[in-house]
This record gives structure tokens, sequence and C-alpha cells, in this order.
């Protein structure tokens, strides 16, 4: 299995604070890696960093082989590759859902309306928004707009698909459908990094478990191993108090 | 406020609700409000629309104001040149709200460009906000239609078309800084997420960036459209016979006053229909806003 994602010694300060200190990780084909840890542990701004939203500090980041910490690599080609999924969706609210799915296709890949049309509809049926196609975001419910936000990160055929605490802006009944169609996604075999709070998910949905803190990974393993017999205390403590809250 | 159908027995046949005592003595109470608050209102408007009619035109110099700025004959007889030099403020206002608009949406994108090969555009930029926001009009417009002919360059262009250009150059400036509000107004995480899905920065900013901000800032940029059309008139300034100089040659040649109010009048028609529409969207946005959540 060939490696699509790869940090070395990854560094990111946000003025004194660091976020990411000499943080590695590698992510193989069809691999999907669920990064865990308390709030301000680094996941979030690890995810922006791959995709080019941060620019490091320090270290490189590695997509199929090639630098896009390298200053003279074209970020918009290296976004077109891999997809995120935002925890507050950020859907445009000026456009249908169908026109948010079709922006990336017609406007970046140069598709037709029509082709980009038929396959954002084949997309959006398959997770059950077919009959939303036309609705603009602010009449989905939140595990509609997270679904289809999934699907616009989807619909470029991503090499990488970033998911940034999707299920953390809906309430409980809501994160079911949405963790169903992440599932779903892995079955297929796309390439995942993910970071969550759902414990419950990670362990369903994860090959490999990573848990940060103050910026590094301070273990990491299959999810049994991890959630179930952390050998570090500090890892322990936080899946205690996740526990009895 | 009021739903009329709460005291009615409820429509659905198998819902055997009755509003009870307590709800039709409150739905009877509120409606006693009602017919009450719209008598007093009726009642006070006439009340101080009396007093300002006997105040004015009991005032002792009434009858001689009523000659000199509301005679019948000199209205009737001004109205016609008045009218013709309205259809070039008229045009006029077209084509500099044209060209406000153009400028202000330029300068607003341009101010917000970050790589540093545009620092002197935006340096420029921000410099043109700050003198022509400050700057009186009249002296803008005194320094274009006489100074730039005073440098006799050939090739100078007609005084209207000067005037025209000192209006866009001003109200350019204010239109550049409401643009440049809408544009930031939009929240980062819409930049991100489409610099995410691989479009460019022209690309985020002309597809999700200002078609948001430009509905936000519909309001206050048809606002500004309303004050444009009324400094339209300073053109009369450095010249041209338009509606407020055709008025002035009139009261020059009756010593009446009359036509300017006639030509006050034709401006405020002239406005109403971008003030409704103004106020309409003004409305509209603040319906959306409750239901238009995070952006």
């Amino acid at each position: 299995m060939s490696t699509v994602l790869s940090c070395h010694e990854v560094r990111k300060a946000f003025g004194a604070t660091v976020v990411l200190r000499d943080l590695s990780l590698d992510v193989a084909e069809h691999e999907v890696v669920v990064l865990i840890g308390a709030s301000g542990s680094g996941k979030s701004t690890l995810l922006r960093c791959v995709n080019l939203l941060e620019t490091v500090d320090d270290g490189t980041i590695h997509l199929d082989g090639a630098d896009i910490t390298d200053p003279r690599a074209n970020a918009d080609h290296v976004r077109q590759r891999i997809g995120i999924v935002f925890q507050a969706f950020n859907l445009f609210p000026h456009m249908t859902v169908l026109d948010n799915v079709t922006l990336a296709p017609r406007r970046v890949h140069r598709v037709p309306r029509p082709e980009a049309e038929t396959r954002a509809l084949a997309l959006l049926e398959r997770v059950g928004l077919a009959g939303k196609a036309t609705e603009y975001p602010d009449r989905l419910s939140g595990g509609q707009q997270q679904r289809a936000a999934i699907v616009r990160a989807l619909v470029n055929s991503p090499r990488l698909l970033l998911l940034d605490e999707v299920t953390s802006a809906l309430d409980p009944e809501l994160v079911g459908e949405v963790l169903a169609l992440i599932r779903d996604l892995k079955d297929e075999g796309m390439t995942m990094l993910i970071a969550t709070h759902e414990m419950g998910f990670a362990r369903r949905v994860a090959d490999r478990v990573c848990f940060l803190d103050a910026g590094v990974i301070l273990e990491q393993g299959p999810p049994d191993q991890v959630l179930d017999a952390p050998s570090q205390p500090r890892t322990r403590q936080f899946l205690q108090r996740l526990a009895t809250p | 406020m009021d739903h009329p159908s709460t005291g009615s027995p409820s429509a659905l046949d198998g819902d055997p609700y009755r509003p009870s005592d307590l709800q039709l003595g409150r739905v009877a109470y509120r409606r006693r409000q009602t017919v009450r608050s719209v008598i007093v209102a009726a009642v006070s408007t006439l009340v101080l629309g009396l007093i300002l009619a006997v105040a004015i035109t009991g005032s002792p110099g009434w009858p001689r104001v009523q000659d000199s700025f509301l005679d019948p004959q000199v209205a009737a007889k001004s109205f016609v040149p008045v009218l013709r030099g309205l259809w070039l403020n008229i045009r006029l206002l077209f084509f500099c709200a044209i060209g406000a608009l153009a400028l202000g949406l330029t300068v607003a994108i341009g101010r917000t460009l970050r790589p540093a090969l545009f620092f002197p555009l935006r340096a420029l930029a921000a410099l043109y906000t700050y003198v022509f926001r400050g700057a009186p009009l009249i002296v803008v417009l005194y320094l274009f239609a006489f100074g730039i002919p005073g440098l006799r360059l050939t090739g100078t262009p007609s005084v209207l078309v000067l005037g025209g250009c000192a209006l866009v150059i001003t109200y350019g400036a204010y239109l550049a800084e409401v643009f440049r509000a809408g544009i930031e107004s939009v929240h980062p995480s819409q930049r991100a997420a489409a610099r995410s899905l691989g479009l460019t920065y022209g690309q985020t900013m002309r597809h999700v960036v200002l078609p948001q901000a430009l509905r936000r800032v519909a309001p206050p940029i048809l606002n500004d459209l309303v004050a444009l059309q009324k400094d339209v008139g300073l053109i009369s300034l450095a010249g041209p016979i338009d509606a407020i100089r055709a008025a002035q040659i009139q009261t020059a040649g009756s010593f009446n006053f009359t036509p300017y109010v006639v030509a006050g009048a034709l401006f405020v028609l002239l406005a109403a229909p971008l003030i409704a529409v103004t106020d309409w969207l003004t409305l509209r946005a603040a319906r959306r806003q409750s239901s238009v959540g995070t952006a």
C-alpha cells in the first residue's frame, strides 16, 4: 500500500503558542486515521496545515510523494486533490445545495454544467439529499447540511478526505446519519484523516487512532489498544474524563 | 400580532378545541386596544397638522412667502424649462451612478488584495478613499470643472463631463468603503471553504465572497445613490443647464423663487422610486436576517 500523506516533523505556532511540535504522521492508501485529544491539542491545526489553509513553520508534508509545503507548490492544485469538511459545514448560503456541490467541478475542473449536475445529483441521491438539491442551505437541518458539505468535498474525487469534528455542531439525533455516511466511505476505500471527539465513532471507523497532546502524537495504534488499554497515563486521564463528565 | 383565528373554533374536524373564556377575553381586549391606538394616532396626526397649518399660514410674513415661493403662474411657466433641465440630471445620474459603482467596487477589491505586488495599488486605494471622503464635493467640482480646462491641454472634455468625473470620484470613495465593509463582513470560513475546494483567489472572490457581500450592502449602496441623485444638481454650479440652473435662470427673469420649489419637488419625485426600493430591500434583508444564521 502506498503512502498518501506523509507529515514529517511538522511545527506550527501561533505567536508564542506552539500548536504542533515536530509532529510526524503517515497515512497509507485506504487507511482511516482518527485524531483524538483535548481541545487545543492541535488536531484541527494539523488538518488545516495539510490543506494549506495554514502555512507550517517547519517540517514537510508530502501528498503522494510531492512536497506540498514547498512554497513553489501550487496550493490550488494541491487543494483540488484534498477534500475537507468543517465543523460548521461552511456551505455557501447564497447558493442552492446543487450549486454548492457543482461549484468546484464547474469552475475549477471546467466540467460542463449538465455533466457536473448529473454527477452531483447521483452523489446527493446516495446520501438521501436528492430531494433537497434545489433548496438553500438554511432550509436544511444540521445533519443534512453536513451531508451536503461532505458531498461537496467528495465531488472532486479527492485522494484524501479531511474531516474536522464534523459532528460537533450537530445534536445527538443527527450525528448518526453523518457517521453512517462516513462509515460507507470507509467501506469504499476512501483515505481519511479525521479529527473527532466521538470515541464510539473512532472505535468503529478507525484503522489507527492517534492521541494528540500538546502538539505531539503521544500514543497511536489500533482503536481497541489506544482506547481500551492506553499505555500513556495522559491518554488514560483524557479517556477517563470523557467517560465520566 | 393579533390572530383573528384564535377567536374562532378550530377548522379541524377531529379537534374539538374551543378557546377558553380566558382566551376569548384576551382576544377581545387586544382588539379593543388596536381600535384605540388607531383612533389615538389619527387624532394626534390631525391635531399636529392643524397646528402647523395655522402657525404657518397665520404668520405675519406668510402672504409674501406664498407669493415668492408658491406662485402657481410662475410654477406653470417654469415647469417645462425646469423639466427639460431635469432630463440632463437624469442622464448625468445614470452615467455617474454606473461610474461611481464601478470605481467603488474596483477600489474596494484593490484594498483587499494581500500579495506584496499590489502594495502600491492598495496604498493608492487607501489614499484615495481618505482624500475624497474628506474633500467637499463643491471644491472637487470646481477643481475639475475650472481647474482642468485651465491647464489648456488639447482634448479636454466638456465641463459637463468634468463635473460628472468629480461626482464619480467623490461618490466612488464612499461606495468603495461600503463595498469593502461588505467584503470584509463575509466570514473567513467561507473563503476557507472555497479555497479548500481548489478555487483560486479570484474565483473565490467572484463566486463566493462578492455575491454575499453585495447582497448585504445593497441597502446602504442604494442609499448613497439617492444622495448622489440629489448632488447631481450641484453640477449647475459649473454652468451646464440642469434643473437647478434652469430654475435659477427662471428666477432671474421673474424675481420669484417658485421655480426652485418646482425643481425641488421634481427631485423629490425622482428620488421616490429609488428610496422605495431601498426601504423594501432593507426590510427584506432584516426579515432574512432571522433565517440566515451562521454565514
